[in-house]
């Protein structure tokens, strides 16, 4: 059968096919060396012992059975620190970003774009300009603004080290991270409500249903569960990638007392200071699983079945 | 219980019953743009009213002098400011340009060509989605010295240019280019560059043009590259070097702060106007970025 259709190709296919081929290499080329052998790479180093100047040492699941017995920075800050971070910050924020969509698609055009463009505006500000911003707001002398205004509301009595406090650190990181979490996701979400089919909400209500809530649960979420899909997904990778903003904000690695010490910047802290580089390996591969079951639970929310 | 039909997606007009969405959105509005304006003002403060306490939030007498100390001290280093300027520029333009020709032949190929494997590839594209760069910033630290790219200019670009979710955007929006139009260019004998550059571009102008803000928007600012890689202090980027003085500055002396403030917002100026200006554009490609 292959043997007939191979014969039977035409010049014109065979030009198809080398074109096809052509125009796909780039990519394809590209996302194998920068994806996906780094990903490869840490599965395979993850099972090493390795410090950069000897070869790297097999060593099985050492690694592994060492992060969840040994590594009692990672089990008592890193794991349940990054635990909470993600779950308010992402489905926290992936919420409130559903929200904002959706009380924005109810207002009309002109008023809509400029607020959505100040929702918006955070997420696209970029590293630099996140760490300027809070680290002038949050400064630890009475000359930063966010102490100058709790004395003079007589809330405190002398300024707080807030970016060097255990205490404040991961509240403020987790306040700058919503802040600026209303990025690609948001927008697909607003997008796909005022796309929605005016028939279908008319039709709804001839069906019965009588209230927004109501509204939202049997028509707005159903019929944007594709855009729902795209902007957690969107929501997991900004969260993960966001947590560098306690590092920046206090200067440190590690944060003070561990305060706001997540996975990511614990993978830094073993690989570009310990130079452990087999470990770091391993605790990017929990990283990764651990994006792997949020992205999962995700898809079984929101993926429509054929 | 009539205000039902008053309130609906979209509305053309004004309703009582959208106060209250007003009454959330409107201070939730102001609280995120709040730290933004107070940057800005930072940046136009003279010195002394940096050293005012207690700290006043909008500048009295604006002046451009943290813009000059910033690039008079850029100076001092020995590089020109303009030569960081002129790396990033060169990056931007060159990323942006490698990004949009490479994903648009991917998305083409994945929305109108049939091959061995390609719902493989795609699905694998699918999953990369969600890849975390700094999940795995070790490894791929390996692989960018193995191929030799450390402190080789090239470092800033090659690392940036397959990004999965610019491919899927394009792809859903390639997806409404009706199959015909490619059949019958196909006919009259038109090669696939042909069919790509007057026919998929044309059609897929805004898609693009949401690829290319986002593109801008992570090479800009970008310092991984320059923090990692580049040892050679004339391929450091703009990004990196406002950085550094940035960092340098905020929180240990009052007048830096002036100074990084002027840094940062040079680094963001950018990034809103062209965003304002493409942002319809941009709404038009999100309505099609729904994963099925």
């Amino acid at each position: 059968m292959t043997k007939t259709i191979k014969k039977s190709k035409t010049r014109f296919e065979k030009r198809d096919m080398l074109a096809t081929f052509v125009m796909l290499l780039p990519y394809v080329l590209l996302f194998s060396i920068f994806i996906a052998i780094p990903v490869a790479l840490a599965i395979y180093l993850s099972m090493t012992s390795f410090n950069m100047v000897e070869t790297p040492k097999f060593n099985g699941l050492v690694n592994f059975i060492n992060i969840f017995t040994q590594d009692t920075v990672f089990l008592r800050y890193v794991l349940p620190k990054t635990l909470m971070y993600s779950i308010i910050v992402g489905p926290g924020g992936y919420i409130l970003s559903f929200l904002l969509a959706w009380m924005l698609a109810q207002i009309q055009k002109g008023p809509r774009t400029i607020i959505a463009l100040a929702l918006y505006m955070p997420s696209m500000v970029g590293a630099v300009f996140i760490s300027v911003i809070w680290r002038t707001l949050f400064s630890g002398d009475e000359s930063g603004y966010i102490n100058s205004l709790l004395m003079g509301w007589d809330i405190i009595e002398r300024p707080i080290q807030f970016l060097q406090s255990p205490d404040h650190l991961m509240t403020i990181v987790i306040i700058v991270s919503l802040w600026s979490s209303m990025g690609v996701g948001f927008l697909a979400m607003l997008a796909g409500i005022l796309n929605g089919n005016e028939e279908l909400y008319e039709a709804a209500y001839v069906e019965g249903i009588n209230n927004k809530f109501q509204e939202v649960r049997y028509v707005t979420i159903p019929m944007m569960k594709p855009q729902m899909l795209f902007g957690a997904v969107m929501a997991l990778v900004s969260t993960f990638s966001n947590g560098y903003i306690g590092v920046s904000l206090s200067g440190t690695n590690p944060t003070p007392q561990y305060a706001a010490q997540f996975l990511t910047n614990h993978i830094d802290d073993y690989g570009f200071l310990r130079y452990e580089m087999g470990y770091a390996a391993a605790l990017s591969v929990v990283l990764l699983l651990m994006i792997l079951v949020f992205s999962k639970i995700a898809y079984k929310l929101f993926a429509e079945k054929d | 219980m009539s205000s039902f039909q008053g309130t609906k997606i979209n509305p053309t007009s004004f309703n009582k019953s959208q106060i209250w969405f007003y009454v959330v959105l409107i201070p939730l509005a102001i609280f995120m743009v709040l730290p933004v304006i107070f940057i800005v003002n930072q940046a136009f403060k003279p010195l002394d009213e940096l050293f005012l306490f207690p700290p006043t939030f909008f500048a009295q007498n604006p002046t451009v002098d943290n813009f000059k100390t910033l690039f008079r001290t850029a100076t001092t280093t020995g590089v020109p400011l303009s030569r960081y300027l002129f790396n990033t520029i060169t990056i931007t333009i060159i990323v942006m340009i490698l990004t949009i020709i490479i994903s648009v032949m991917t998305a083409y190929v994945f929305s109108k060509k049939s091959f061995k494997g390609k719902n493989t590839l795609f699905k694998i594209n699918q999953t990369a989605l969600m890849f975390v760069r700094t999940a795995v910033i070790i490894p791929s630290y390996f692989v960018i010295v193995m191929i030799g790219l450390n402190n080789n200019p090239l470092v800033h670009i090659l690392p940036y240019i397959a990004v999965p979710v610019n491919i899927f955007l394009l792809k859903q929006f390639i997806d409404q280019i009706p199959n015909e139009i490619i059949e019958a260019a196909r006919v009259d004998g038109a090669s696939d560059f042909y069919i790509l550059f007057k026919i998929v571009i044309p059609l897929t102008k805004n898609a693009i043009a949401t690829v290319a803000i986002l593109t801008f928007q992570s090479t800009w600012g970008a310092v991984e590259s320059s923090n990692l890689y580049i040892q050679d202090e004339t391929l450091k980027s703009f990004g990196f070097y406002l950085n550094a003085i940035a960092l340098s500055n905020t929180g240990t002396t009052v007048a830096g702060t002036g100074m990084a403030a002027a840094a940062a917002l040079i680094m963001f100026v950018p990034n809103l106007v062209i965003f304002i200006v493409m942002q319809s554009r941009v709404m038009n490609t999100m309505m099609h970025a729904g994963i099925k």
